[in-house]
């Protein structure tokens, strides 16, 4: 087979990346579309019609479902071959969560027990801990949770408080403290819990429910996703066996870190169908629902919503799956290498770190706009139980939150990007020196006539207004850059908007390569109006900054550079916006 | 026991009807198994869990049949046989005789098929079969029961029940309630791309495109004319009657 070459994490920052290098959804193939279908006629067939069961606490049959999505191979798709699973790659895995994540609070139970609570083992287990627990965690048998936040550490998550010291015949670990809002804890079989060994020791650990110690607080009474459980998990002189400490004492932020990376991606992807089911609700609702005996969906400004929404979801998509496509990648690669295995995939999923992080915000971000404007689409039904839209919009809520705040995904973006420029991984110093010289000669735009030319030509400049920014706050604050978090969010921002950009962009240029410019017409679109409104957006983020961190002849000096690579000529979003809408109106859903 | 399943793509019940140069519009539209089909999908591999044997699908149709034939396979069908052959496309009359040359050459003991396929409607092509293979047909079975080679059909007749005995071989055409078709499973899906489908041309099954020429022609293809808004009628009932029976004379023209 032909080896591929692996694209650095935060790489796109600073170089060219071409259509075909990335992975997007015109490269699903048959099995994917069916893993997908198979996922949505069981979400459609089983989940749905139970929501309101669901949404009243009635955990057993929440559990049901949970075994019959076993029974069918939904929950073994991370595990592999030959520990029950069935095996299959991360675009599988990610259609799967996609689908599942239209169902509401059931994806929540879902994901905690395939993600997070199931991956641990997956990843970092070793071979006794991985044929005792993952073949009955692969078909439902047993179900899964994750213990890391505490009462006191969140965001925090290297400050827990939980204790676990070592019995005196050395058998046993013995845990002390509180887990707080844990995802399946009403009713999971196995935890993956972290403590802290001798006081300092960060450590991972397989705590299964029925050991001495063990018990659970009451159901938290949430804003959405109520058809989760979410209990704390209580230890009280827990005893766990020796043999059930996960990776390495001392260890336990690998897992912990590397698992968050992979939670930030899944919950992406979830976003991606959650948004989808919005779209295909509001849509239908705007056809149906008459004012001034029109159809909402004749309204120019209803339109505009739905093609917004749609743009957003589409541009999300692009991006959650071309992360897909790089940790896909990197963990094939590294297939069939069973020594140092763990600490392999740790960094072969750490090296993403960013573009999970990315995907958590955007993603999130997101879903929020498009649930927003369902219900807005809605109007006082959206406020009204009886419709969709208002679970949907509470539900949603949850994703900015969890995972990592979005604030600290934001911090965490530009610094792993400084981390990486200082280990010598990515040339970001380089290239912030040669722009310096660059600027001096820069050209304007002179866009051409071949497809995206003029938004190809705006990502160039938007790298180059990034490394201006974020080159000037390295070099001003230096080691207290860390202090001033606004400036650290707007280069963030800056940056997802970049990565989300060129995921437009390239999806559309690869689906042109692949299916001619007229086919791909709702992607040129959708990828124009992205452009040019992503671009203003990080063209006032970088001009605010300059703001911040400069004055008087300097700031003048800088603006006029900052005018240089902004110019361009727009072009009329509003009309292509109402022939985007127009498709979806017609389609009644989600189409690219 | 050795079943057969004709099967047969169809659009998915959802999508819309749209013409395009006085032809059905194939653009962006999903397509399925023919959801009477997947009943008898589904009751073919139940009737082989329980009793053993092999599952065969046949179906006539474009390249595209394939995605659904796939499907079948990750329910649980063993094999499939597609003739993707334009020159054999027709009619019922077509379908009947091209079907009838494969399963002729097949071993079976049993023949499923759905009573209907949601597209054209017609119905006709499991009679036709059974009428050139001179064996029995039951229609629209909602219940089936096997006793060593005797059958025992339930069959919905416009809402009463009806229960026939055969013995084997019979066609044996499914209607909504046979059973509830499951859903294909993750392992189901990647065994199926494994499995084989066997792709004829006329050639391979000795039929010549004349012979099985359609006997029917497609003289235009149009969508029904758009529903227009109902009336509705206000004053005494009896005056209400008088002017519903003259308009049903004067305008509708129907009595």
């Amino acid at each position: 087979m032909e080896e591929k070459k692996l694209i650095k994490g935060g790489a796109f920052l600073i170089e060219d990346v071409q259509p075909e290098d990335i992975y997007t959804p015109e490269d699903f193939t048959d099995e994917h579309i069916m893993i997908a279908k198979t996922t949505w006629d069981f979400v459609e067939g089983e989940i749905l019609p139970n929501v309101e069961e669901f949404e009243h606490k009635n955990f057993d049959l929440v559990v049901q479902k949970l075994k019959e999505a076993g029974e069918l191979g939904l929950l073994g798709a991370d595990v592999p071959e030959e520990y029950g699973g069935v095996g299959l790659d991360k675009i599988s895995s990610s259609l799967i969560t996609e689908n599942i994540s239209k169902a509401g609070s059931f994806a929540l139970t879902h994901g905690a027990h395939v993600g997070i609570g199931t991956l641990p083992i997956v990843f970092f287990g070793n071979e006794e801990q991985r044929q005792k627990y993952l073949p009955p965690l692969a078909t439902g048998e047993k179900i899964a949770a994750y213990a890391l936040t505490e009462p006191t550490s969140g965001s925090d998550a290297l400050g827990a408080k939980a204790t676990a010291v070592l019995s005196e015949d050395g058998t046993h670990y013995i845990l002390n403290g509180t887990k707080q809002f844990i995802t399946n804890a009403g009713f999971a079989d196995v935890f993956v819990v972290y403590a802290k060994v001798d006081g300092d020791k960060f450590t991972a650990f397989i705590v299964e429910r029925d050991y001495s110690g063990i018990s659970v607080g009451p159901e938290e009474n949430k804003m959405g996703i109520r058809g989760s459980s979410t209990r704390p998990l209580i230890l009280e002189d827990a005893k766990v066996p020796v043999e059930n400490v996960l990776g390495e004492i001392g260890r336990g932020h690998i897992i912990a870190f590397n698992i968050l990376n992979i939670g930030r991606y899944k919950l992406g992807i979830g976003t991606v169908g959650t948004s989808k089911r919005i779209i295909e609700v509001t849509t239908k609702y705007a056809k149906e629902r008459t004012q001034f005996k029109l159809p909402l969906s004749t309204f120019t400004l209803m339109q505009e919503k739905l093609a917004e929404m749609t743009i957003s979801t589409f541009v999300n998509e692009t991006m959650v799956y071309r992360t897909g496509g790089l940790i896909e990648d990197i963990l094939e690669s590294l297939k069939g290498d069973k020594e140092d295995e763990g600490r392999k995939v740790a960094n072969g999923i750490a090296e993403y770190a960013i573009e999970c992080s990315i995907n958590k915000i955007f993603g999130s971000e997101s879903l929020g706009f498009v649930v927003d404007e369902g219900v807005q689409i809605h109007g006082g039904y959206g406020f009204i139980q009886e419709y969709e839209v208002e679970r949907l919009y509470r539900d949603s809520r949850i994703n900015r939150i969890f995972e990592g705040t979005n604030e600290i995904n934001r911090l965490l973006i530009p610094g792993t990007l400084v981390k990486k420029a200082m280990k010598g991984e990515l040339p970001l110093l380089s290239a912030a020196e040669n722009l310096q010289r660059e600027l001096m000669g820069l050209m304007p735009l002179t866009p051409d006539d071949t497809p995206l030319s003029q938004e190809k030509g705006l990502i160039e400049m938007g790298k180059k207004l990034h490394l201006m920014i974020a080159g000037l706050a390295v070099q001003k604050y230096q080691q207290k850059l860390d202090r001033e978090q606004e400036v650290l969010r707007n280069v963030s921002d800056m940056i997802i908007e970049l990565y989300a950009m060129e995921s437009a962009v390239l999806r559309t240029l690869k689906a042109i390569d692949k299916q001619g410019v007229e086919k791909a017409n709702m992607k040129v679109e959708m990828t124009q109006v992205y452009i040019q409104e992503a671009f203003e957006r990080i063209s006032s983020i970088a001009k605010n900054t300059l703001a911040t961190m400069e004055e008087g002849d300097t700031l003048r000096t800088q603006l006029s550079i900052h005018k240089k690579l902004t110019r361009y000529t727009p072009i009329n979003t509003m009309k292509l916006k109402r022939n985007i809408a127009a498709r979806i109106i017609e389609a009644e859903k989600y189409i690219v | 026991m050795n079943i057969l399943v004709l099967l047969k793509q169809t659009f998915d019940t959802e999508e819309k009807i749209v013409l395009e140069n006085g032809k059905v519009s194939e653009e962006g539209v999903e397509f399925v198994i023919n959801p009477y089909d997947e009943y008898a999908v589904e009751e073919a591999i139940k009737i082989k869990e329980e009793l053993g044997g092999e599952v065969t699908t046949i179906s006539l149709g474009p390249d595209r049949f394939e995605s659904a034939i796939r499907t079948a396979l990750a329910m649980g069908v063993d094999k499939a046989i597609l003739v993707d052959d334009p020159d054999v496309f027709g009619d019922e009359y077509t379908a009947a005789k091209v079907l009838t040359e494969v399963i002729k050459d097949q071993t079976y003991d049993l023949i499923l098929a759905g009573y209907v396929a949601v597209d054209d409607a017609s119905g006709q092509v499991p009679q036709r079969i059974a009428d050139m293979l001179n064996i029995p047909i039951i229609s629209t079975a909602v219940k089936i029961e096997i006793d060593g080679s005797n059958i025992t059909v339930h069959r919905d007749v416009e809402g009463d029940t009806e229960i026939l005995e055969a013995p084997l071989p019979v066609i044996i055409t499914s209607q909504q309630g046979l059973n509830d078709p499951r859903y294909p499973s993750l392992p189901g899906i990647m065994k199926a791309k494994k499995k084989p489908l066997d792709r004829l041309s006329a050639d391979d099954i000795g039929v010549s495109p004349d012979e099985v020429k359609a006997k029917t022609e497609v003289i235009e293809t149009f969508l029904p004319p758009k529903k227009e808004a109902g009336r509705i009628l206000s004053g005494e009932i009896s005056d209400q009657g008088r002017e519903l029976v003259q308009l049903l004379r004067s305008e509708a023209k129907v009595i």
